[in-house]
């Protein structure tokens, strides 16, 4: 591998490390129950999650870990766990 | 104000599933804003976030050693001063790299009353290295270093004081926050960097690999250590408590029992003399900075 000059990286250039992979639960969100507080947002360590066009939220599946920080703060219980299948 | 939809730690970095530190450097990075400088020392932050060739970090960041994240920060500034720019200057440094090895450089560059940000992401031992031991690290706590078994029930001595040893200092600003009150970490980060001199601000980071717990439990550990009183929120101005978040206490067991750190204070036989002499140190915080809301009887 050549370094650069400095050992500098393009900033954000984690992206290519898809940490998805690491999942083994799988959070999944329920339009009816989400009061669209937003705290999964805030809450979320990798920041993967975030607001759709029409105000939902979702998880972007190709970097969330799957720690369930998210299902166990949601205040209106709308988020479940599910076990991945490989 | 803090935008909240910036995103200036990116995702991929390589945190464990539910990393304390990981949110705050988020959050950090959220309420720092885009015209700022990150400087890392060594520690479980900078392995995760920057393992060449990738970095998690959209803003200029740089690593320096273990013990002088402080005199970089300084020469940068000096630095920036000179060349008439207003690039912000925040330092992100583990417990490790702050309460022990980094000693020296902090005081120094307090003491030159370089105008940076200091935050110490709290989450009390060498967790990078495999949890060991620091100056951060909790009474009774076990870890690789003060392994708790027959003749010893973890770490010996109580946690140093870090934010009363930088007020001391001078430092216009010090404040403790945690990863569970993500408005106030953001409000006290923001209130720091806009403060001119060196200010310090503690982030109380829950580790799951490191205290042995889920790693789902982050956020509600972290409140636990709040509402037992074994962490308190609070802000000194010119060295003086001027605010500290009120709570109505719960017992030190309940923050105890969820963590395997702790596990033989109740393993195999309940130790109610250490689990009374941790009460104790909840007890004195509330005392110190006057946190117990007191409930009126009809």
């Amino acid at each position: 591998m050549t370094l650069a000059v400095g050992c500098r990286a393009r900033p954000g250039k984690s992206r290519d490390n898809k940490t998805g992979s690491w999942r083994v639960f799988r959070p999944v969100f329920d339009k009816e129950k989400c009061t669209k507080c937003g705290l999964c947002i805030t809450l979320c360590p990798e920041g993967c999650i975030s607001e759709t066009e029409d105000e939902f939220v979702i998880p972007d599946y190709t970097y969330c870990k799957g720690c369930g920080i998210c299902a166990k703060e949601c205040p209106g219980k709308g988020i479940g766990m599910l076990q991945e299948e490989k | 104000m803090v935008d909240k939809t910036l995103e200036l730690f990116d995702c991929g970095h390589r945190a464990c599933g539910g990393c304390g530190a990981a949110l705050a450097a988020r959050m950090v990075t959220k309420a720092a804003g885009t015209n700022t400088i990150v400087v890392s020392s060594t520690g479980c932050m900078e392995v995760f976030s920057t393992p060449y060739p990738e970095t998690a970090w959209k803003v200029p960041w740089i690593h320096s050693l273990f013990e002088n994240a402080a005199a970089v920060a300084s020469g940068i500034e000096a630095s920036l001063k000179k060349q008439g720019r207003n690039e912000k200057v925040v330092i992100m440094a583990g417990d490790g790299a702050t309460f022990d090895i980094g000693m020296i450089c902090i005081s120094g560059a307090f003491e030159r009353g370089h105008d940076f940000t200091y935050i110490c992401y709290d989450n009390e031992a060498y967790m990078n290295t495999g949890i060991q031991r620091s100056g951060a690290t909790p009474y009774d706590a076990s870890t690789t270093t003060s392994p708790a078994g027959k003749c010893s029930f973890g770490n010996k001595r109580p946690k140093k004081d870090m934010p009363q040893i930088l007020a001391a200092h001078g430092s216009p600003y010090v404040a403790t926050t945690s990863i569970a009150y993500p408005a106030d970490l953001m409000q006290k980060v923001e209130k720091a960097i806009n403060t001119r001199g060196p200010c310090y601000v503690q982030i109380h980071a829950p580790c799951c690999t490191g205290w042995g717990f889920e790693g789902e439990q982050t956020i509600a550990i972290a409140k636990l250590a709040i509402e037992t009183g074994l962490w308190v929120n609070y802000e000194m101005v010119e060295g003086k408590v001027v605010k500290a978040k009120k709570v109505v206490r719960k017992p030190v067991e309940e923050y105890l029992k969820t963590q395997k750190r702790f596990r033989h204070l109740f393993k195999p036989t309940r130790q109610d003399a250490e689990i009374a002499a941790i009460q104790a140190i909840a007890d004195r915080n509330a005392e110190k900075y006057g946190i117990d809301i007191k409930l009126r009887k009809e």
